[in-house]
């Protein structure tokens, strides 16, 4: 277990995303601490979405200025960030080219590739289907296909965007625990979802937005406990969450 | 009706009878069509794939005169490319006008266009599936829409056969640029033309049977390799 | 970017697409035997005579002659645009303008074929007969169909000047049935006999002609309906790259005994169509 190093990775500062006419995210401003482990959490539409595509880096602010990142520290190099989104675009190959495609695109040489390729799928719990088209994997085979492939690429910060959102409660539960098997060696995590028991589960420190804005940034602690919330989140959680855990 | 009952009769007869010259009118139809469907594929799938994910001003303008240039006549590639390569023209010095590259040369211009719009709208398709989490792994535009194509190579395979399609059916462009050549530039179609003029009309039926069944096998031996791939996934309806 | 260890898929691909091309290779690999182009007209191409010739033309001389079959005018332009490098029509006064625009040096008498007037078996127009002028006469008086080519060939020139020579202006009195198609020899037989209407027709055409319906022959015999073919080597001080040595072989062999011969000796159905008449 690596000992948290306190960093700052990515910076907002009154960041904005507009589509068009149409405002996404508003005013946000939020310090992503390396070893964090970021819930997202808030009614569709509220900009959960937006905020971790801008994060990821898949959406550009309306002003630059307003989104920096920071070089690692000892690493002395950009963070590198993957993503696993709700159902995963998996090309009409076999497992491991799946795999390996990330791996090439990332300019990682052959004979890596090979190596991480099959590392990653032995982690999620896949080499046996490694020849098998990736199209005909279950749900939840699919998504652990995905976090193979993200994995792969040794991120420095994994967004998740509502990665357990169609699956049963089977398959989320595998990915969640290779989820907090990631956090756990030191990636940090950007993670949506609409379940609170997930945040709660997962989450170091959670995030609540309303209508593109964000309205609440704590501790998980701080958020679960009620305390202190604004109005908007508060019934937020009492709607989501109609018995406490 | 009984020319053509009479014309179905004399193509299984034809088929049966494996006529040499009959055959080699075949084999040179599938030539000329075959190689222009593989130069319209590398161009024209490079140029969808582009104009998929490129941004510039114009590209409206572009895409519109790609859309037009679906219904080129085969007739007018025909002369233009007559003239571009007659020894009066710009590339007479080539010595390529009645050859059988004069050919290839016109169908690929007809078949490009084509070739460029369906991959274009393939792509597009496939964009709005995937084009987000490719880019989330690092694939440039161009990457993106080159590695859909890959994925949606069933679609791409029908595109193919759809441009070899308008290439072995068209009689107007082969017909100038070739100049119908016994033995050297005869197609099936020019063929078909011929025997019509001559008015030898159950002969030219017999032909566009045959050109029918050559077409026919051709679509089922590509249905075939779908099949035995698993269900193939249609982009296009 | 580091390069991709080929899936099987593209592998296979790369395959096949490469198998595709070696044999579409002979489509594009440039021809290795000595050959000339020849333009000619549709009319002696359907009529089956070149099938004859040539073969004996490539065994005397090794030479192969491609045939680019079009329109009599048509084939003048192909000259002119130098892409033949032989020229064998039938339209002397077209040829002698040929000539004297410096598109060719020689022109020579190869061999004579005539003309018909072909229409309905129960002939509504009373042509039949030895007479192409009187025919014509009587036709013009009538709304029967009379199929034209209009094509600029040598057959529509032969039939414009047989309707001049009969005294009538087409220009200002167009006969009522007169439609003229811009087509080849057998499209305009189909015409008429689908239309059920009069047509100037070569014999050669006419003989291998398969879809006559109630068409027979209403007019022949006369003179004036004697079609004389030509040749003619394409310049090459106009064009350097025209083969003139071997185009000259052909123009020099179809008039000499062994090509006369050869063209005496075609017939359809024991019919002689060609005569040959090239000077001695």
């Amino acid at each position: 277990m690596k000992a948290p190093v306190r960093q700052t990775l990515i910076s907002l500062h009154d960041a904005a995303v507009s589509f068009g006419d149409t405002p996404a995210l508003r005013g946000v401003t939020l310090n992503l601490q390396r070893g964090d482990r970021l819930m997202l959490v808030g009614a569709n539409g509220s900009g959960k979405t937006t905020l971790i595509r801008l994060l990821h880096g898949l959406l550009r602010p309306d002003v630059a200025a307003s989104l920096q990142t920071h070089a690692l520290v000892p690493e002395g190099r950009a963070p590198r960030g993957a993503m696993v989104f709700q159902r995963p675009f998996l090309v009409s190959l076999s497992v491991r080219w799946n795999v390996l495609l990330g791996l090439w695109l990332r300019g990682v040489p052959a004979a890596e590739r090979e190596v991480r390729c099959q590392q990653a799928l032995q982690r999620v719990g896949l080499a046996s289907l490694a020849g098998r088209r990736a199209r005909e994997l279950s749900g939840g085979q699919q998504q652990r296909l995905a976090l193979a492939r993200a994995w792969a690429l040794q991120p420095d910060i994994l967004f998740l965007d509502e990665p357990t959102a169609s699956l049963d409660p089977g398959a989320r539960r595998e990915v969640e625990a290779l989820v907090q098997d990631f956090a756990a060696d030191g990636v940090t995590l950007v993670m949506s979802t609409h379940n609170l028991g997930q945040a709660k589960r997962l989450g170091s420190r959670v995030a609540y937005l309303e209508a593109g804005t964000l309205v609440v940034d704590r501790t998980a602690e701080g958020f679960f406990s009620g305390e202190d919330l604004p109005d908007p989140a508060r019934q937020f959680l009492k709607g989501e969450l109609p018995w406490r855990t | 009706m009984n020319d053509l009952a009479q014309g179905l009769s004399s193509a299984a007869r034809l088929l049966q009878g494996a006529d040499t010259e009959l055959w080699s009118v075949v084999a040179l139809s599938l030539h000329v069509s075959g190689t222009a469907c593989l130069i319209g594929a590398a161009i024209g799938l490079t140029a969808g794939a582009w104009l998929a994910i490129a941004r510039f001003p114009g590209h409206a303008l572009v895409v519109g005169v790609l859309n037009t240039l679906l219904a080129l006549p085969s007739v007018v590639v025909g002369l233009v490319v007559y003239l571009l390569l007659s020894r009066a023209g710009p590339l007479g010095s080539l010595g390529i006008l009645f050859t059988p590259a004069a050919m290839v040369i016109a169908q690929s211009i007809l078949v490009v266009p084509l070739v460029a719009a369906l991959a274009r709208r393939l792509v597009l398709l496939a964009l709005a599936e995937g084009g987000d989490q490719l880019r989330s792994l690092g694939a440039g535009p161009f990457t993106t829409a080159l590695l859909l194509l890959l994925h949606e190579r069933f679609g791409v395979l029908t595109v193919l056969l759809t441009a070899f399609g308008r290439a072995i059916a068209e009689v107007g462009a082969v017909m100038i640029v070739g100049g119908n050549i016994d033995g050297v530039t005869r197609v099936m179609t020019t063929t078909i033309a011929l025997e019509t003029s001559k008015g030898d009309l159950p002969l030219a039926l017999a032909l566009g049977v045959v050109l029918l069944a050559v077409v026919a096998l051709l679509n089922a031996v590509i249905a075939m390799l779908q099949w035995r791939s698993g269900a193939p996934r249609e982009a296009l309806a | 970017m580091a390069h991709l260890n080929t899936p099987s898929i593209l592998r296979r691909g790369v395959a096949a697409l490469s198998l595709l091309a070696t044999l579409a290779w002979p489509a594009l690999a440039p021809a290795q035997e000595r050959f000339i182009v020849m333009a000619s007209t549709t009319s002696t191409e359907q009529s089956g005579l070149f099938k004859q010739l040539l073969p004996a033309f490539k065994q005397a001389t090794g030479i192969d002659v491609r045939v680019v079959a079009v329109g009599t005018g048509q084939a003048l332009d192909t000259g002119r645009r130098g892409d033949a490098d032989v020229v064998f029509v039938h339209d002397v006064a077209a040829e002698q303008k040929f000539m004297s625009e410096g598109f060719s040096t020689q022109r020579r008498d190869v061999m004579y074929n005539d003309f018909v007037l072909v229409g309905p078996k129960a002939d509504p127009a009373g042509a039949k007969g030895k007479d192409i002028a009187a025919a014509l006469k009587k036709l013009a008086g009538t709304t029967l169909p009379i199929v034209s080519r209009g094509d600029k060939s040598g057959t529509h020139a032969a039939e414009l000047r047989l309707w001049k020579a009969a005294g009538i202006d087409l220009a200002a009195a167009r006969p009522v049935g007169y439609k003229e198609c811009g087509c080849g020899m057998g499209p305009a037989l189909n015409m008429a006999s689908s239309l059920n209407g009069y047509v100037l027709a070569d014999r050669g055409t006419w003989l291998s002609f398969k879809n006559r319906g109630e068409l027979a022959i209403v007019v022949e015999g006369d003179k004036s309906l004697f079609n004389q073919y030509g040749v003619m080597v394409v310049n090459p001080a106009k064009f350097p790259h025209v083969k003139a040595d071997l185009a000259q072989q052909f123009a020099d062999w179809v008039v000499s005994s062994a090509g006369q011969d050869a063209i005496a000796s075609y017939k359809i159905d024991g019919e002689q169509l060609f005569f040959p008449n090239a000077a001695p």
